[in-house]
C-alpha cells in the first residue's frame, strides 16, 4: 500500500473540497489499495459526516449514504416495503462486510473483473489506453450486453440491481451544487476505447439514495442471484423482480438484471410488455425475451444470456407469488423453492 | 507526523501513538497492543479470521483502517472469558470439535458471538450456515461449528431467560 495522507471530514463541503480519495466502509478501498490498484495520495475520512440516516420522503424513503448495508437490510420499512433491496442486500458479501459497507459505497465500488484487480494485466478502466486483457480471457464474470471492445467488466453490486428496479436516485453534492441521477443510468456503459466518464467529478460525493414509493408492489418484489456458491459470492447473473397486480392481471411491472453489464440493467421494454398480461410464465418468458434482447457473449460467457433469460423468468415468477413475511435463510438463493424460498 | 489513536479494547482505553496512517485495526491489535488471538489470514476480507467487534458489531479488522475507527470500542477473542471460565461459545467450540488447526478459531468465535447477539438465526442450522458464511474453515470444520453455534445459542437463550425470570 503506498503512503497517503488522512484527513477527516466533518461536513459534506469540507469533504468535496478535500481532494482526495473518499474512504467510508472501506471495504473495497483498502482492499484495491493492498493489492495496488488504487493508489490515492489522500485518504478523505467521511465516515463522521451527517449521512448515516433513514428518513420517510413522500411514501419512500431517502437513504444517507452512510448507513450500513446491514442496517438498510434491517430497516423495518425497507423489509415491508422494497424486500427485494432487503434480500439483495443480503445475498451480498458476508456479516463482516455488511456491517461495514455503506450505501455510498456499495454504488461506487469498483468492477471484480480480474484483469482489473491485477495492475500486471493491461486494463482500459484502470490504465486508459492499456487495453483490455479480459476479452479472450476468462469471462464468466463479464458483461453480455452494453460491452465494448474497450471492455467487458460488469457492476459487481446486488444493491443496485434492486434500487434500478425501484426507480432510486443518486442524490449527489459538488461545489457546483447538488444534481441527481436515476440509479439506473448512473453508472456509465463503456465506450469503444474504456470504461467511459467517471459518474461522479472528482470533487463530488453521493449524499443520499432516494426511492419513491412502492405502491402496489411492496409485497411482489424478490431478488434471485445464481453464484458459484450460495453465500458469499458475486452474481454470474441475478434479477430483480416487482409487480404489481389487480384482478388477475399486470398493471405494473419492474426488472432489472445483475452481472450482465456495467451498470444494473433495467430492463423498460419487458416491464412494458407485461402490462395488461396475466402473471404467468409464458407471460414472464416473452418479458425474459424481451429483456436480454440484443445480448452478445463476450467472450466464452453466452451460456450467461440463457442464464439471465432464465433467472428473470424466475424472478418475476417469486414476485408474482409474493413476498414471504420473513426472508428465506438463503437470500435470493435458486436452491430455495419458488414458493417463498 | 505521529497521530494518536484512542481506543477502548476489552474494556481498556488505549492511547495509541501511530506514525503511519496505513495501519489497520488488525495490525494495530496485534503487533501495537499485542493482541495476537486476532488472526491475520488473507488480510483482503475473504477469510474473516480477523474478525472482532467494533462497537459491539462483527467486522473484518483487516479492511478497518485504524484511524477511522479512533474512539471505537473493539473486543477481541482476548476480552471474551471472564478470568478462567470461558465464554459460553468458546465452550461449545470446544465441546463440538469446532475446529482443528485452530487458526480460523477466533474469528468464528468472534463471529458466532455477534451472529447470537443479532437474534435473527434462532435455531435454524440454514440460518447459522447462512450467517457464518464469512468465516473459512480450511479444515472444514463446519458440521462441528454449526453444532457449537447452535448449542451456544441454546445456553445463552436459557441463561438469559433464567436471569429474566429471577429478576421478574
Amino acid at each position: 500500500m503506498n503512503l497517503f495522507d488522512y484527513t477527516r471530514a466533518d461536513t459534506v463541503e469540507a469533504a468535496t473540497l478535500a481532494e482526495g480519495a473518499f474512504l467510508a466502509g472501506g471495504t473495497n478501498l483498502l482492499d484495491l489499495m493492498k493489492i495496488g490498484v488504487a493508489t490515492p495520495a489522500r485518504l478523505v475520512d467521511i465516515t463522521r459526516l451527517p449521512l448515516a440516516d433513514i428518513e420517510e420522503a413522500d411514501g419512500g424513503l431517502r437513504i444517507g449514504a452512510l448507513v450500513r448495508n446491514a442496517d438498510l437490510a434491517r430497516h423495518p420499512a425497507v423489509l415491508a416495503r422494497f424486500p427485494a433491496l432487503a434480500e439483495a442486500l443480503l445475498s451480498g458479501a458476508s456479516a463482516q462486510l455488511r456491517n461495514a459497507a455503506t450505501t455510498g459505497g456499495n454504488v461506487m465500488q469498483a468492477t471484480r473483473c480480474s484483469y482489473f484487480q491485477d495492475p500486471a494485466s493491461p486494463c482500459n478502466r484502470r490504465e486508459p489506453g492499456s487495453g483490455c486483457s479480459a476479452i479472450g480471457g476468462q469471462t464468466r464474470n463479464h458483461a453480455v450486453l452494453g460491452w465494448t471492445e474497450g471492455c467487458i467488466a460488469t457492476h459487481a453490486s446486488d444493491m443496485c440491481v434492486a434500487l434500478a428496479a425501484y426507480d432510486a436516485v443518486v442524490e449527489i453534492a459538488g461545489p457546483e451544487g447538488p444534481r441527481e441521477v436515476p440509479m439506473e443510468s448512473f453508472h456509465p456503459l463503456p465506450d469503444a476505447s474504456g470504461a467511459g466518464p467517471s459518474p461522479l467529478a472528482a470533487d463530488e460525493i453521493i449524499t443520499h439514495i432516494r426511492l419513491p414509493d412502492s405502491g402496489g408492489m411492496a409485497r411482489n418484489a424478490r431478488y434471485l442471484k445464481l453464484r458459484d456458491r450460495t453465500s458469499f459470492a458475486f452474481a454470474i447473473v441475478s434479477a430483480a423482480a416487482a409487480v404489481e397486480l389487480r384482478d388477475g392481471q399486470i398493471v405494473a411491472a419492474r426488472l432489472a438484471l445483475g452481472g450482465v453489464a456495467a451498470r444494473p440493467w433495467r430492463c423498460r421494454e419487458a416491464e412494458q410488455a407485461l402490462v395488461g398480461q396475466p402473471p404467468t410464465t409464458a407471460s414472464f418468458a416473452r418479458a425474459a425475451d424481451l429483456a436480454v434482447l440484443g445480448a452478445s457473449p463476450s467472450g466464452s460467457n453466452g451460456a450467461k444470456i440463457e442464464l439471465a433469460r432464465r433467472i428473470a423468468i424466475r424472478a418475476l415468477e417469486r414476485a408474482a407469488a409474493g413476498t414471504p413475511v420473513r426472508l428465506p435463510a438463503l437470500p435470493a438463493s435458486v436452491f430455495a423453492g419458488d414458493d417463498n424460498g | 507526523m505521529t497521530l494518536t489513536l484512542h481506543l477502548t479494547i476489552n474494556g481498556a482505553d488505549q492511547q495509541i501513538p501511530l506514525d503511519d496512517p496505513r495501519a489497520t485495526l488488525l495490525d494495530v491489535l496485534r503487533e501495537r497492543i499485542g493482541l495476537t488471538g486476532t488472526k491475520k489470514g488473507c488480510d483482503r476480507g475473504q477469510c474473516g479470521a480477523c474478525t472482532v467487534l467494533i462497537n459491539g458489531r462483527r467486522m473484518n479488522s483487516c479492511l478497518a483502517l485504524a484511524l477511522s475507527y479512533d474512539g471505537a470500542r473493539i473486543t477481541t477473542i482476548e476480552g471474551l472469558a471472564q478470568g478462567d471460565a470461558l465464554h459460553p461459545v468458546q465452550a461449545a467450540f470446544i465441546e463440538h470439535d469446532g475446529f482443528q488447526c485452530g487458526f480460523c478459531t477466533p474469528g468464528q468465535i468472534m463471529s458466532a458471538v455477534a451472529l447470537i447477539a443479532e437474534a435473527e438465526a434462532g435455531m435454524d442450522p440454514e440460518r447459522i450456515r447462512e450467517g457464518m458464511s464469512g468465516n473459512l474453515c480450511r479444515c472444514a470444520a463446519y458440521a462441528g461449528i454449526t453444532e457449537a453455534v447452535l448449542d451456544a445459542t441454546r445456553t445463552m437463550t436459557a441463561t438469559a431467560t433464567d436471569a429474566e425470570r429471577k429478576s421478574a
